[in-house]
Order: structure tokens, then sequence, then C-alpha cells
């Protein structure tokens, strides 16, 4: 089958192997993801910042692009770019006037069909049912889940997951075998865009993520953003620097670890690429019993 | 002939501001059959009354039409002048000039037109009105309160001891409600068991209050005065009149890892139980839920070793009917709990509890012994951190009101934990201090100045465990929005008073209104704070509104005396306006065809079928009748009759048609 | 009373704000949840309940501070505030109203003049080729902000791990885009 994909310029450029192991699991999955063609870049946080309708017409384009093509489920692995897109949609689709004046800008309709998808989501959707038949070594470490801030805020809007402790991809990495741990700092921020323009600042947010995902035991940390990523990874001798200790925990994104588990390689998954050495331990190949300690939480 | 009376009603400005009231005076006095139209400033008002009565005598009117602000407001004013004159008080109508014209127009002719309409309908209305004489009810004089913590208590005991019988349902096994849960109480830091505990006894040994215990309200049926109700009677596996209450089963039973509701989950308890030692009744009851004999049909230890042999495993729940003439609510309120604040680890860390925990882990009864220690490990806390304000005032999370109470019992909670912990450090997380009651400032005063509580005003972002501690990530709003982390032992959330779990279903089956939490609305927020809009019903404590002891117990005393003024007549006058199903001449008798659907709508059963006989005693036809002592008025079976045979005394169809027709004339 | 309720008319900054965002500083009772969560609160001049306490006071000095703070260009848009704000007062599209105002009345902090570079650089970038050219984000960033030092330790590293294109991509209707600069961005201000 054939899904949208935007990759977005991280993708594209430095973070070259999210979009690799994206691509490979999902042809693993007798998926095709079919890029927009003509995207541009989403305009990120820099459009938001200095301009509202040049930060909602660079998304809506692409949108407007993708409904052209046919598209309903578009694959969105960058979270930033998710979020931009997921925005533009509710807001277009909540102002008539605004949905107009953009379009005006454009030079294009946006009729509002597009269903945006994050990487978890679609994994959720086309990949998690099937994935346990395709398992051929289990990932049978202690993960600590990284989700970020754009996955799951602002809750109202992205409608996924819940704001606090969320657990969709604790599930999913169970399903591989991880041992999903809980920890702090799921969802704080990691210094976002402020990495080459306030790095100390990134070290400092950075620092404190990796610190408490490596104090409660975690051998790997998930993400699934290439900010977070490169911030994470990238900027590790900076977080070095500001704990005062050598931290080794690699980051992987979530696709990546996916795709370790039903075989695809190392070389494909573009672990070289990282800054980390992703050095996972050898483990004996023991049955994991699998421990869904999903919580039910009911909120009154 | 008709002579009707006018009387238009500037009512101050709020009528004449907008109306143009000389001017409907004016045109109404030529309406035919109004003998005098006159306008005045303040009908209400005593020379305004005065002359009403007056015209009354003078005009010898047969109908008055008083033009003011709603029937709500004066109806019963106007009506009982009328009768004062000499007027039978139905002939005397009201129409609305303020509620349903000067207040909802702007200054203009239209207004006064309409105005000018109103009037002249309600004219045309009582015209046609008849005297009518109102009706008599007798009054069950017992109370049935509803409800055994601190305010019901109070309602039952002044009740009683002015004489009349008192009916007390409780559905927990004991009465004492929450105070009986807390371990101090502010601002005089008494023993909160100390205090209740007598009245308790007192309740349980009064001669005029019958105590049901493990019971719960069942269905009501009636009006005020004549109330009939069924009360579930949960059975309790006991035979109480055998049990001595010695509380042997209690240490025989061997589930004994249930948590205890009392102690809010911070101890076990056994299935076979007496809520806490003080209990009233100091009778166990047995948890059919978690007990082995009721889930696998094995056990009996307690029916073994009881002396008495009291033990009773086929009791059945028993419902049984009483007659009362006035109900007490006094349900009380439930707190949200920690797992109620996502930020704050959705409940799942054992050391971070809400204010109720903390009573039970401070008092001297409790799980224990009334040391603050850790429910985690035991360990005593060396920097505890109380948030106030923890889910109230927060439209975020469904809460938008102040919950009252938390603001008090946080600095109790800290003078408290200072007193004994003399090395430890209490942080206060705030955002205002609400401490409006007598000695209640001084009281937080105490708290900061006497007993180091440190308060730091700004609420906390989140809460999370690192190594054994909580870390709390707050802000101080008044150190220009700092942020502030402390590494906590304890945490305590002054969590959110809401209603009483079932208090929804309860005010369905009793047909009180309730608002959107399920608080029960009192009759008027300023003047009516104890009575609901159902007649005969009354309120008393934290089941209209979160509130402390002082308030609850106030309340308490002013809903018991509303029962004795109830109380205090022998018969009830009842409105007249009650529908009448036609009687007329034989062989007709009346045009209703006995097709009895009135019957199977009227919300109240007030409709009998009736058996119109012949002089030797053959039934000619069956009609229905109406109890007029039980029927409410409500239109139901009028709007229903099929053959139009039923009308509403006072709100008939050709006085209702008339008003119509007159609105419809001028158009 | 027939109610003629007049809508209250606001020329403060915070009734600019309510008509452009929706959001209406009123609503904030000044709890401090938003900056106690605030991941930069500390690295900010003010921290955000201050943003919005100087908002309330509708005082022209305080409005001046605001659009000269250095809090507006340190905030991530990490929406953690609007997450566990109690009246859900929606910081994030305030502060970027803010931040769009500091730019258009030239007040933007001096401080933050390198964070406000690499948004424009960023931007440059995407006029040109409708795609970030990172190596050419980097090249502008550093000749903006005589920066020129920073980040050599990981170039090379990123080089040799492939991680940075040397060639810009351009998507074909390139025109499509710098049209909505240009209806955009550059209506209201001079590019660059």
């Amino acid at each position: 089958m054939k899904l949208g994909f935007y990759p977005g310029c991280s993708l594209e450029g430095m973070s070259r192997e999210y979009s690799d192991s994206v691509v490979a699991l999902a042809k693993r999955f007798d998926i095709e993801l079919v890029q927009i063609p003509d995207w541009n870049c989403c305009g990120a946080t820099a459009a938001h910042n200095l301009n509202k309708e040049l930060s909602l017409s660079l998304p809506a384009r692409n949108l407007a692009l993708a409904e052209k093509e046919g598209f309903t489920d578009v694959v969105v692995p960058c979270a930033a770019c998710y979020s931009r897109f997921s925005t533009t949609h509710h807001e277009l689709m909540h102002n008539h006037d605004l949905r107009h004046k953009i379009n005006e800008v454009m030079e294009m309709e946006y009729k509002g069909t597009i269903n945006t998808l994050n990487v978890i989501q679609f994994i959720d959707k086309y990949i998690i049912d099937k994935i346990e038949e395709k398992i051929v070594k289990k990932f049978n470490y202690k993960a600590a889940c990284y989700y970020g801030c754009l996955l799951v805020r602002p809750n109202n809007i992205l409608g996924f997951d819940r704001a606090e402790d969320p657990q969709t991809m604790d599930v999913v990495m169970r399903k591989i075998g991880a041992d999903s741990i809980d920890w702090a700092f799921k969802t704080e921020c990691c210094g976002a865009g402020l990495s080459v323009s306030a790095t100390n600042t990134v070290a400092r947010l950075s620092g404190k993520i990796v610190d408490d995902a490596e104090h409660r035991g975690a051998e790997v940390i998930i993400v699934a953003c290439p900010m977070c990523h490169s911030n994470l990874d990238m900027r590790r001798s900076e977080i070095n620097k500001y704990l005062g200790k050598k931290v080794t925990t690699p980051i992987l994104y979530i696709t990546q670890a996916l795709g370790l588990a039903v075989g695809i390689s190392e070389k494909e998954l573009g672990f070289k690429r990282h800054f980390v050495p992703v050095n996972l331990p050898i483990k004996a190949e023991t049955i994991q019993k699998e421990e869904v300690k999903t919580k039910k939480v009911e909120v009154e | 002939m008709a002579r009707i009376g006018v009387f238009i009603c500037h009512c101050g400005e709020n009528i004449s501001a907008t109306v143009d009231c000389a001017k409907v005076a004016e045109v109404t006095a030529n309406i035919p059959g109004v003998a005098v139209s006159v306008d005045y400033k303040y009908m209400c008002s005593d020379p305004g009354q005065n002359m009403i009565k007056e015209y009354i005598e003078k005009e010898k009117l047969t109908g008055v039409v008083v033009a003011a602000c709603s029937p709500r407001m004066h109806e019963p004013t106007f009506r009982r002048a009328c009768g004062e004159a000499g007027l039978n008080p139905f002939l005397c109508e009201m129409a609305n000039l303020r509620e349903h014209c000067s207040w909802v127009h702007d200054k203009n002719e239209a207004t006064t037109n309409k105005a000018i309409d109103i009037v002249r309908t309600l004219v045309e209305k009582v015209k046609r009105n008849e005297p009518l004489m109102p009706i008599k009810v007798p009054v069950t004089k017992t109370a049935l309160v509803i409800g055994g913590g601190v305010a019901g208590i109070q309602s039952a005991l002044d009740i009683a001891n002015c004489g009349h019988k008192v009916i007390m349902v409780e559905k927990d096994p004991s009465i004492g409600g929450h105070m009986s849960q807390l371990s101090e109480t502010f601002p005089t830091l008494d023993c909160s068991q100390c205090i209740l505990t007598p009245r308790m006894v007192e309740v349980a040994q009064h001669p005029n209050i019958t105590l049901y215990t493990y019971a719960e309200v069942e269905s009501l049926d009636g009006f005020i005065g004549n109330f009939k109700v069924k009360i579930r009677k949960k059975a309790k596996s006991l035979d109480e009149k055998l049990c001595t209450g010695c509380g042997l089963c209690t240490t025989k039973c061997p589930a004994k890892k249930i948590p205890s509701e009392f102690d809010q989950g911070l101890s076990n308890r056994t299935a076979i139980y007496v809520p806490f030692p003080q209990a009233v009744p100091n009778k166990p009851v047995i948890d059919k839920e978690h007990c082995t004999y009721y889930i696998k049909g094995k056990c009996k230890v307690c029916e073994i070793v009881c002396p008495t042999k009291a033990i009773r495993f086929d009791q059945e729940d028993e419902i049984i009917e009483v007659e009362v003439g006035a109900l007490v609510l006094a349900t009380g309120f439930d707190i949200k709990r920690a797992n109620f604040f996502p930020e704050y680890g959705y409940g799942k860390y054992k050391d971070l509890i809400d204010g109720l925990q903390f009573e039970r882990i401070a008092s001297a009864s409790g799980p224990t012994l009334g040391e603050i220690r850790r429910p985690s490990d035991g360990q005593i806390p060396k920097k505890i951190v109380f948030l106030a304000c923890a889910g109230s005032r927060d439209p975020a999370k469904g809460i938008e009101y102040c919950s009252k109470i938390c603001c008090m019992y946080t600095a109790k909670h800290a003078i408290l934990y200072k007193h004994k912990v003399h090395d430890g450090t209490a942080y206060i997380f705030y955002m205002d201090i609400r401490a409006a009651g007598k000695n209640y400032d001084e009281f937080t005063r105490r708290a900061i100045e006497e007993d180091g509580a440190k308060y730091i005003r700004g609420r906390v972002s989140r809460i999370y465990e690192r190594d054994g501690k909580l870390i709390v990530v707050g802000a101080d709003t008044l150190m220009n929005a700092k942020t502030v982390e402390i590494e906590a032992d304890m945490v305590v959330l002054a969590t959110a008073g809401v209603a009483s779990p079932g208090a929804e279903e309860l005010a369905q089956k009793l047909h009180v209104s309730y608002d959107q939490h399920k608080f029960f609305a009192e009759a008027h927020p300023k003047l009516r704070p104890v009575e609901t809009n159902t007649a005969g019903i009354f309120l008393a404590g934290a089941c209209q509104n979160v509130k402390d002891i002082p308030e609850s117990v106030a309340q308490a005393s002013g809903a018991a005396v509303k029962v004795c003024g109830l109380f205090s007549n022998d018969e009830l006058t009842r409105d007249p306006s009650v529908a009448v199903v036609n009687r007329t001449a034989p062989p007709l008798f009346s045009t209703c065809v006995g097709c009895f659907l009135c019957q199977s709508v009227c919300p109240y059963q007030a409709i009998e079928k009736e058996e119109i006989k012949s002089r030797d005693g053959k039934i000619l036809k069956t009609v229905a009748f109406i109890n007029p002592s039980v029927c409410q008025g409500c239109g139901t079976c009028v709007a229903l009759c099929r053959s139009k045979s039923i009308d509403i005394l006072g709100y008939t169809h050709k006085q209702v048609y008339a008003e119509v027709d007159a609105l419809l004339n001028t158009l | 009373m027939s109610g003629n309720h007049n809508h209250v008319i606001d020329n403060s900054l915070a009734g600019k704000v309510k008509e452009q965002t929706g959001v209406s500083a009123a609503q904030c009772y000044q709890c401090g949840k938003c900056s106690a969560g605030c991941p930069v609160s500390e690295d900010m001049d003010y921290p955000p309940s201050l943003i919005m306490r100087m908002l309330q006071t509708g005082d022209p000095a305080d409005e001046e501070m605001i659009l000269r703070s250095t809090s507006i260009w340190y905030c991530l848009t990490c929406e953690m505030c609007i997450a566990r704000c109690p009246m859900e007062v929606d910081i994030p599209p305030m502060m970027d109203y803010l931040r769009n105002e500091s730019i258009k009345q030239d007040k933007a902090n001096p401080s933050s003049k390198n964070i406000i570079r690499f948004h424009k650089a960023f931007l440059d970038s995407i006029r040109e080729t409708g795609r970030l050219y990172e190596l050419g984000l980097t090249l502008d960033f550093k000749v903006r902000s005589m920066k020129l030092m920073q980040d050599m330790s990981i170039v090379p590293t990123m080089l040799a791990k492939n991680k940075l294109n040397f060639l810009p991509e351009m998507i074909k209707n390139r025109r499509n885009v710098k049209q909505i600069f240009q209806k955009t961005i550059d209506k209201k201000e001079g590019s660059k």
C-alpha cells in the first residue's frame, strides 16, 4: 500500500538516518511512503516566531499539495513538522476568514481532508498489529521513552496520547520486548530550536533528561523527533560538560528500534550517523515475559 | 357585572424607567369591566396595600389586577391584602410588568403598549376567575434525616429535642461522617472525635430518634407533610438484637487485607468489621463483596466464634416504609484523590497523599497511632510539602470553585506536623489564604509565626519521585516567579471538595434540584439557604456546598427549626389550584369517557377511579377522580385529556383562552 | 435594567493581544504554575507569569519592558505552560504575537539578537530554495552572529557522518514559496 509522506528538512539533511529507518520499516511491512511532490519547509520554529501568516501558509501549502495528490493519511515523522501541520489544520478549519486568507496567500485551496499522522500513530495504525510475527531479535533493553514536547502538547489540538506520563511509545516498545521504564523527564523540553543560538540552555535541559534516564538504569533513550535526537545525541559533549561526567547512553529513533527488532541491518538504519555510538550490549536471548504495565488510570 | 380594580406599580424605577405607568393606568381605565385604574410608586408597601383595600371596599370591586413584579415575588402579599379587605384572594391576579416587560426592553412606546396588553390579558382573565378555598391536609410530625455526619446529627437532635420523632438513615455502618475521621478541628485544635462522639451516642440513645445505619433511601412519594419513604436496610448479616458488640468476630476473620475506607486506604480491615472503635452503633457488618463465605461458600469463622450466635448469613436486604412530614438532606461531601492529578503522578506515589489521609496519619487512633510517618517506608518525614488549592479554582480540571475549607485545614496540618516533628520543615504552596471565620486568620498567623510554617505563594507545576524523595517544582510569585524546587519526604494535597458519591441519584429520587457539580440547590442563594425548591425538603451541611463544621452545624439547626415550624401546624394549607374532572347532570354525569390515560401519566399518583352508581347500586359509569390532597396542579392530565374533561381551578380553559383572545384581538 | 453591555474598549497591549489571539490576560490569577514548569524560566529576564502581570497592569512602561524582554525570545514554544495552566490561558500564541510586535516595533532585546538572527537566517534559506539548506544556514548564522568558532568541533564530524549536505535542495516551484514570503513577512518589513 502507499501512504503520503512528509519528511521535512531535518530528515532530508542532518537526520537522514531517521528518514532511512522510517522508510525501511515501512517497506518491511509492504508500505511505500510516497513523498508529497515538491514539498516545502514547514517553517518550523522560525516562521511562527516572526510572522503568523507565514507560519500558517508554509504548512498549508504542503497540506494542499497532499490533497491534490489524493492522499488522506500523511506520515510526518518530525514532531515539529507534525505540530505545525496539526496547528495549521486546526486553525484553518476553525476560522473561515483565516482559511480564506491563507488560501489566497498560497494561491491554492486546502479543503481540510488531510489526516496528519506522527510516527507513533503511523506505527499504531499500520505496523503494530503485524509486528509480532516479524520479530527476529527482541529488543530486550531497558528503554527510556522520550516523547518531548510537540507530540503530546497542546493536547486539545493534537488529541494524541495524554500530556502527562504518556504511554503510546512505551506500549510499542514493550511489544518488541523492551523494558520500558517509568522516569521523570518523558515530556520535558530538550531545548528545541535553541541548539545553535543558545547552546548552554540546550546543554542544561538535555543534560537533565539524559541524567534522569541514566540514573534510572536506562540502556537506551528512544525518541520520535529529529530535534530531540540532535540535542540529546549531537550535543552530548556539551551535555557531558554540564553534567560533569560522561554519559554514554545512546539515542535511538523508535523506527530504528523497531527496525532492529524485525531484522533490518544497523547500516540500513544509519547507526553510523549518530554522535553517541550505539553500543547496545549483547544479551542472552531470553524469552521476555511481556509485562504490559500500561496503567489505565481513570481520572475522575 | 364585573368591577375590576387595576393597580399599576412603578416598582420604584424598576418599571417606570421604561414603562409609562401613568399612561398604562389611563388606557386600562377604558377596558370594559374596569371600575378603577390607578398607578402608584410602591404597591407592595403598606400605603400601597392599604390603597388596594380601600378601593375594594369603596368601589365594591369584584376582582383585582396588580400590574407589578413577578407573582413569584408578591402574589401572596397582594392576595393576603385582598383577603383582609373581604375579597377572595383568588380573585386577585398579578400582571408581570417587570420581568416580562420593563426589565427586558428599552424605554419607548412599544414597551408601554406591551405593558398595556399584558394588563388587558389579566383583566380578561380575572373577569372569569371564581372564588376558591384553600385545601387543608394533615401533617405527619416525623422527620427523616438522610445522612449521619455532624450536620445530620445536629439536625436530628434539634428536631428530637423539640418533641418530634426523627428517623435517621446513614449509608455507612456507623454515623459520624468525615468529622469522625479528623484528628483535630480548627481553630481550637479540639480532638474531633472527643467533641463528636458524645453527640453520636446521644443520637443512638435519644427516645425520639430511630437510627438506621447501613441503610439508604430507596424511593420517595407524596408531598410536604405527607411523604411516604421506602428505606432499604442493607443486610448486615447480623441479628442486631443478639450482637453485644464484643468484637471477637473481627479478630478472627481471615480476610484481613481489605483497604479500610475509614483510614482512607492507609490500613486494612477484615470482611466482618466495625469501621472504627468509637462507631455508633458499635456492631459489625459483613462486607459481602470481600467476605470469603459470600464469594466462595467457605469459612464462617465469625459464626463459629460468636458467643451469642448473632451471625445471619441468610439475611436479605429489607425494605421498610415510613411516613414522614419533612426531610433533611445532610449527605455531606467527598474529596478528590491523588489520582486526579496527572502532573503529580496520577496517584502512583505512596508518599503523595490527600488531606483526609493526613488526618488519619495525624490521628491518635489512626494507622500510625498519631505519629507522622511516610506510608511508603514508615520513616518520619523531615521535609513535608502541602499544596493548597489542589484541584480547586481550576477550570482546566473542571472545578472552578473554591473549596473553602482547605486553607484552614492546611494551616492546621502544618501546625500538627510541627507539634510532632520539631526538627521538620513544613512548606505550604498557596495562592491565597482564605480564613474568614471567627479566629481563623489568627490561626493561620499562628501557623506562620509560632510554628514556622513556610508559606510560598505559587502553585506547583509538577511532582516526581527520585531516589525515594518527591521532587516538588513550584514557583514563588512574590519573588518574581522564581522557580522553587523542594526535595520533599512527603507531600499532602489539599484536594478539591466535591459532592458525595450518589448525590445525583438521590436528588433525582427526591426531585431535588442540584447544580452542575451535583451539590444540592438551595431555594434562594441569599435568603433561603436551608430550603430546597421541593417543599418539605431541607438542606444541612456540605451537601449544599463544601463548608466547615461551625457552618454545617449552624445550617443544620436552621433546617431543624424549619422542620419544627412546619410541624407546629396540625394542618397544612394547600394551594387550591388543583385539577378537577368535571361533573354534570345525569345521564352524562361527566364528559370523562373513562379512558384513564390521565391516571397513567400523573406523576403524583393523584388520580383514582370513581364509580358512579344508580340508586340501587348498579354501576352506571366509571370516571376519573382527582384527589385534591395529592394533586400538585402540574396540568399534565389537563393537556392529555382527549375529551377536555379536566380543568385546573384558577387556570381553567375559559380563563386561559380569555387571556389569549385578549392578546389577539388587538392584533 | 435592560441589558445593553457595551464592549470594553481596550487599547493597551493586553487589549491587542486579546483581539489578535483571543488570549485574555485578565483570566490569569498569577498562580505561577507556568513559571514553575517553564524549562527556560531561569534564562528569561521575566518568567512567563511576570510577563502576564506586566500585561495586566496596562502600564505603558511595563508594556515596553515586555517587548524589550529576553523572555519572549527564550520561549521555546514547548507548550508546557498551557498544558498546566488552571485557567487555560494560551500563552504560546500570546508569545508569538509579542515576538511579532517586538520585531515590528524594533524593540527586540539586544541580548536575544543571536536567537533572532538564527530565525531570520533560517527563513532566508527557505525563501531562496523552499527547503532548509543546513550548511548555508550555519554559515549565514556565523556571519551574522560573528560566532565563527562555535560548533567547529562538531562540523567535521557532521561532514564525516554525511549529516550535512554540501549542496542545497531546491524545490521546483520556488516562485510559489517566494511569493508566500512576499505576501506575508516581506510585506510588513524589509527582508534580512
